[in-house]
């Protein structure tokens, strides 16, 4: 994917964590700084300036939140290591401005998913694609239109809304709020409904099989993400 | 009192103020709130009177109507200040300060001005425009206050950063902009509310109903407490004597008459519309009061305090001076009192009220209509005791006599007519120490003696010469007024020592409660103190099980006759007084008094006396009243403090179970994860190694699951569920349940039988994922090799049916119940897997979130069918866009 070898710095309190990402992403051609705690974090994101940060938010000397900012401020893309039932947290996360997140216990795979899609967003932000292509369906975000199979499907504003929303951030889950705040405006942020009908809208009128296979994934209680591939 | 003086700091404080400009703030509880229209309006009428008004800064936020109101004012132009690239506009602080208006307005005063203005915050702009001697006008809202910025964020989840300290509201005039909570609501909805952008999401949970009306209370009580604080101040510095009138404060005068508890609820009914607090005050005047007066006074002070009033008992010499008094001390601005009881005259009926009026021009006063039930003739003179009255005429007449020897003597001496000065000695004797009656008495005694001893003719009570007639007189007028001078005198001195001791017995047994802990100790310190200061024997009964017992005694006795037992229990349960001297089962040696709190009953004070007589004397009673309350108030702070005890400790097993859970939860899973990743990332190394690690793989998975629902088991079981409910719909819940199992199920075939247009639920969507993931599991494990699963949802008459089918053996016969239960795995079947926790961690999760499931046998076929029921209001109907 790109040339130049990407840097990791994974911040994880269990040695045991960073052993087995280091491996793993080593394995990947990544290149892998490790740090155990926020202060060490801290220290690598100003020396080594990773391109991506893999966060566990569980730090022994600071809430995890705390660093979010200050990574983004950094300019590296940034994942986040949370666990199975922290919804809230993770929510929190991507407000604050997390790229993405995976749950305790992970999945390499779906790491180094999560990973190759943080990337690309980072890099292709300097230039917005304009056209979104996910299977049959044609998102063309500057002309305002979709088409399927190559016909033009006739969406509500907030449908269209709500898919060019998802189709900005390819492959990342977008949080409810943002994609209420978005589309609906300020003061919808939580008006979850309003995104159940929107969604059941766009399947209808996009796809034919059962939901399991949509192109637009539902994350429980923390937003929507669209699966390009 | 204390003798007034200024305090030199208080002065110090408002010399400060007269040289600077004054402050004025107009405080609101939210934005919306129309603060600065409001500032805009009156100065507008400043303006218009000659008042040299500028405008320093108003944020218009493109509001039409505030932009109106600016246009007739003069604005002064806007600083450009320079920040990273963009031109923000600040106040000019220099442009006003050369300019010298009187009146500068200042919109927003926790604003932050941009980096490289003067000062960071505009209240420090203020601040030096107000020391140059111009007034300043301002606005803000109240969770910008440094001291409530914490208490508004508690209840809000909206901190702000921007607070002005509260000195800045303490030396400002207050003018408090309101708006009631719906209305407020309602601009907002209507757009006429400006909201920055990036805090909408954040002010939308702010501008809830509940928000509101707790933020205008805030505002209501900081206004109203600056207030205060800063009429302390000009009390300080003129030490003025004199009410003045804030927030209002009511003091009902108490008589001793019959209708004295009809004016005590007259007046707190005043006060509660008018919100003020209340003090009852009973003005002690020298004389003395019958044994029925006195239990009427001490029932209506028990009345007062029961009903929330403070109490206060004033000894003046008069009423109107008692209340005077009273009414600087309480710094009363309305004085209730009760209508006058009919008298014969007009001047008699107005006196009273009318010299309370002019005495207390500052003052309101109310007259509460009462009803008087038996109106006496005249005023209730004291009743002479003929019994006292003998007791002193004995040895006043016997001074009599003995004056009457000596003067024979010195008669016989030198006759001289001072002796008749020699017969005040006997009469200002029986004056100072018996009283009124006796020494008028011993004066007509004196009077005779001197006529019939020394005035000529000697030996009768003829008078001859006219000059004698008046010596006669004007020793029995002497002897009147010195004794009514005396009597009076010596009353005052018997009431003020009477109260002084009152006073210090109640001091000293408040000292004794705050030290107190216990019920028990409580009983210990109130039987013995009651038994010293009221001369009986005292027991404290507590309930205990429903059952009074006898918790302390003076002198120590643990149980009581069953005829007394019942007075206390009828004095417990009807919260009045029981047994002898109260009217009520007066064969009971005791009586039986309840302490209480708040109007319920906390425990019962029993009081006797070995001889017959009342267990109380009649002017103990207000003392006994004062004991009783006070106990009651220390016993139910004992209680509450015991509550407290138990709450603080179940908060700390709460908050130690959420620590453990959670660290529990990181230390299991920590390991895990580097388990389950290690296996992924390991590649057979040959043939014979690929079942070995396929088996490990799926060994570590099963680990995983397990210690996920033995989590969520235990947080079932601590009761550490906190839910967030939202609309989910079912299709895409149960999609990303099968999603998450997509591994475990294989090439297994699931059918997803869920129209398109079902109303949504309103669940936790983690929970019920996490149901949703044990029922699919489960349907796999128990549903055959092969058997597919079928996840199927139907509309119902009362709600909605998701219902999750296999294709295995079903149930065993009476397992549909018990299915649910912890450790429960289905009997006779060998099929590997399962811990017996994932469908009770369902009907844990499911009962939290109000959901009911049950567990049955398929009809159509062999299989079980597992149904989660959402009744009607778990339904969100879909409305369109």
């Amino acid at each position: 994917m790109t040339s130049f070898a990407t840097r990791v710095l994974v911040v994880d309190d269990e040695p045991a964590i960073r052993r087995l990402l280091r491996g793993s992403l080593a394995r990947a051609g990544h290149e892998v700084i490790e740090a155990g705690d926020a202060r060490a974090a801290l220290a690598a994101l100003a020396i080594d300036k990773p391109d991506l940060v893999l966060l566990d938010l569980g730090l022994p000397d600071r809430d995890g939140l705390e660093l979010i900012p200050l990574v983004k401020a950094a300019g590296a893309a940034l994942l986040i290591v949370s666990a199975r039932d922290a919804t809230d947290e993770k929510v929190a996360a991507l407000d604050l401005g997390a790229d993405d997140y995976v749950t305790k216990p992970f999945d390499t795979e779906e790491v180094h998913a999560r990973i190759r899609v943080a990337l690309r967003s980072r890099l292709s932000r300097v230039a917005e694609e304009p056209v979104v292509q996910v299977g049959p369906i044609t998102v063309d975000l500057a002309a305002r239109r979709v088409l399927r199979d190559g016909a033009e499907v006739h969406l509500t504003p907030k449908e269209y809304g709500f898919l060019a929303q998802l189709c900005r951030h390819p492959g990342r889950v977008v949080s409810h709020a943002a994609l209420l705040r978005a589309v609906w405006g300020a003061g919808h942020e939580h008006d979850v409904e309003y995104l159940r009908v929107a969604v059941r809208g766009v399947r209808r009128k996009l796809e034919e099989g059962d939901v399991e296979s949509s192109m637009i994934r539902n994350e429980p209680g923390v937003g929507y993400r669209l699966i390009t591939g | 009192m204390t003798p007034a003086r200024p305090d030199p700091d208080a002065l110090l404080r408002l010399a400060e103020q007269e040289r600077s400009g004054r402050l004025k703030v107009f405080l609101g509880a939210a934005p919306g709130v129309g603060k600065t229209c409001e500032m805009l309006d009156d100065a507008l009428g400043q303006a218009r009177a000659g008042v040299d008004v500028v405008v320093g800064v108003v944020e218009t936020h493109g509001r039409v109507e505030t932009e109106a109101r600016l246009r007739p004012l003069p604005v002064l132009p806007r600083k450009e200040v320079a920040h990273r690239g963009h031109t923000l506009l600040e106040m000019d602080i220099d442009a006003i300060l050369e300019r010298r208006p009187s009146l500068v307005l200042v919109d927003e005063l926790a604003h932050a001005n941009a980096p490289g203005s003067r000062h960071d915050k505009r209240w420090q702009d203020v601040e030096e425009i107000l020391a140059a001697g111009i007034d300043v006008w301002s606005t803000l809202n109240i969770q910008h206050l440094e001291s409530l910025n914490d208490v508004v964020a508690s209840f809000t989840h909206v901190r702000v950063r921007e607070t002005v300290p509260d000195r800045l509201l303490d030396r400002a005039e207050i003018e408090v902009v309101d708006t009631p909570p719906d209305e407020l609501i309602e601009r907002l909805r209507a757009g006429k509310v400006y909201v920055p952008q990036e805090a909408a999401r954040a002010l939308h949970h702010f501008f809830s109903r509940s928000n509101l009306s707790a933020l205008r209370e805030l505002v209501l009580r900081r206004a109203a407490q600056a207030v205060d604080a800063q009429m302390l101040d000009a009390v300080r510095a003129q030490a003025l004597a004199g009410t003045w009138a804030t927030a209002d404060r009511v003091l009902v005068a108490v008589g001793s008459h019959d209708a004295a508890s009809d004016v005590v609820r007259a007046g707190r009914r005043l006060a509660d519309a008018l919100r003020a607090p209340w003090t009852a005050v009973h003005i002690e005047t020298p004389g003395e009061r019958g044994a029925q007066a006195n239990a009427r006074l001490a029932e209506a002070m028990h009345l007062a305090t029961q009903l929330g009033g403070q109490v206060l008992a004033m000894p003046a010499s008069g009423v109107v001076d008692g209340l005077a008094q009273a009414a600087a001390d309480t710094r009363a601005t309305l004085l209730v009192v009760g209508a006058p009881r009919p008298r014969r005259f007009a001047w008699q009926r107005r006196l009273t009220v009318d010299t309370l009026a002019r005495r207390l021009p500052d003052l309101a006063l109310q007259q509460v209509p009462v009803v008087h039930r038996a109106v006496p003739a005249r005023l209730p003179t004291p009743v002479p005791d003929w019994r006292r009255l003998a007791a002193g005429l004995v040895p006043a007449l016997g001074a009599t006599a003995l004056v009457t020897a000596l003067g024979r003597l010195l008669f016989a001496a030198a006759p001289i007519t001072n002796v008749a000065l020699l017969y005040f000695l006997p009469v200002m004797l029986a004056a100072t120490r018996y009283g009124l009656a006796t020494g008028v008495l011993t004066g007509l005694a004196a009077s005779l003696a001197y006529n019939f001893f020394f005035i000529p003719p000697t030996g009768t009570f003829t008078i001859e010469d006219p000059q004698n007639i008046i010596t006669v007189l004007v020793l029995v007028a002497v002897a009147a007024v010195s004794s009514q001078l005396a009597a009076r005198l010596r009353q005052q001195a018997l009431l003020a020592g009477a109260s002084a001791r009152t006073s210090a017995a109640l001091a000293g047994f408040a000292r004794l409660l705050t030290g107190v802990t216990t019920a028990e100790e409580l009983g210990r310190v109130l039987c013995a103190e009651a038994a010293r200061l009221l001369d009986a024997h005292a027991v404290l009964l507590l309930p205990t099980d429903g059952k009074l017992v006898v918790a302390a005694a003076f002198p120590p006795q643990d149980r009581l006759e069953v005829l007394d037992m019942a007075a206390a229990q009828w004095a417990f349960d009807r919260a009045q007084p029981a047994g002898r001297g109260s009217g009520t089962l007066t064969a009971s040696e005791w009586l039986f008094t309840p302490l209480a709190a708040g109007g319920a009953p906390l425990a019962v004070l029993g009081l006797a006396r070995g001889d017959a007589a009342a267990p109380v004397r009649s002017d103990r009673l207000p003392l006994l009243g004062s004991l009783v309350d006070q106990a009651g108030l220390a016993l139910e702070r004992i209680r509450l403090e015991h509550d407290m005890a138990g709450v603080r400790q179940l908060e700390e097993r709460d908050r130690l179970r959420a620590a453990l859970l959670s660290s529990i939860s990181h230390d299991l899973r920590t390991p895990l994860t580097a388990v389950v990743g290690t296996l992924r990332e390991l590649v057979p190394a040959n043939e014979d190694q690929v079942p070995i690690l396929a088996t490990a793989r799926a060994e570590a998975d099963r680990l995983q699951r397990f210690i996920a629902n033995l989590l969520d088991m235990v947080r079932i079981e601590a009761g550490a569920i906190a839910l967030r409910t939202e609309a989910v719909d079912l299709a895409e819940a149960v999609a990303s349940a099968v999603h998450d199992l997509r591994r475990t199920l294989g090439t297994r075939a699931v059918t997803m039988d869920i129209a398109p247009d079902l109303p949504l639920v309103m669940v936790d969507p983690r929970l019920f994922h996490h149901c949703l993931i044990n029922l699919i599991e489960n349907a796999a494990r128990h549903g055959g090799e092969e058997g597919a699963i079928t996840l199927a949802a139907q509309r119902r008459p009362d709600g909605l049916d998701l219902r999750v089918l296999d294709e295995g053996p079903g149930l065993p016969p009476g397992m549909a119940v018990r299915i649910f239960e912890l450790f429960t795995r289905v009997e006779g079947s060998d099929r590997k897997g399962g811990t017996g926790l994932g469908l009770a961690i369902v009907k844990g999760f499911a009962r939290a979130m109000g959901l009911d499931v049950s567990a049955a046998n398929r009809g159509d076929r062999a299989g079980a069918c597992f149904t989660v029921h959402f009744s009607e209001h778990h339904l969100r109907k879909i409305s369109p866009e």
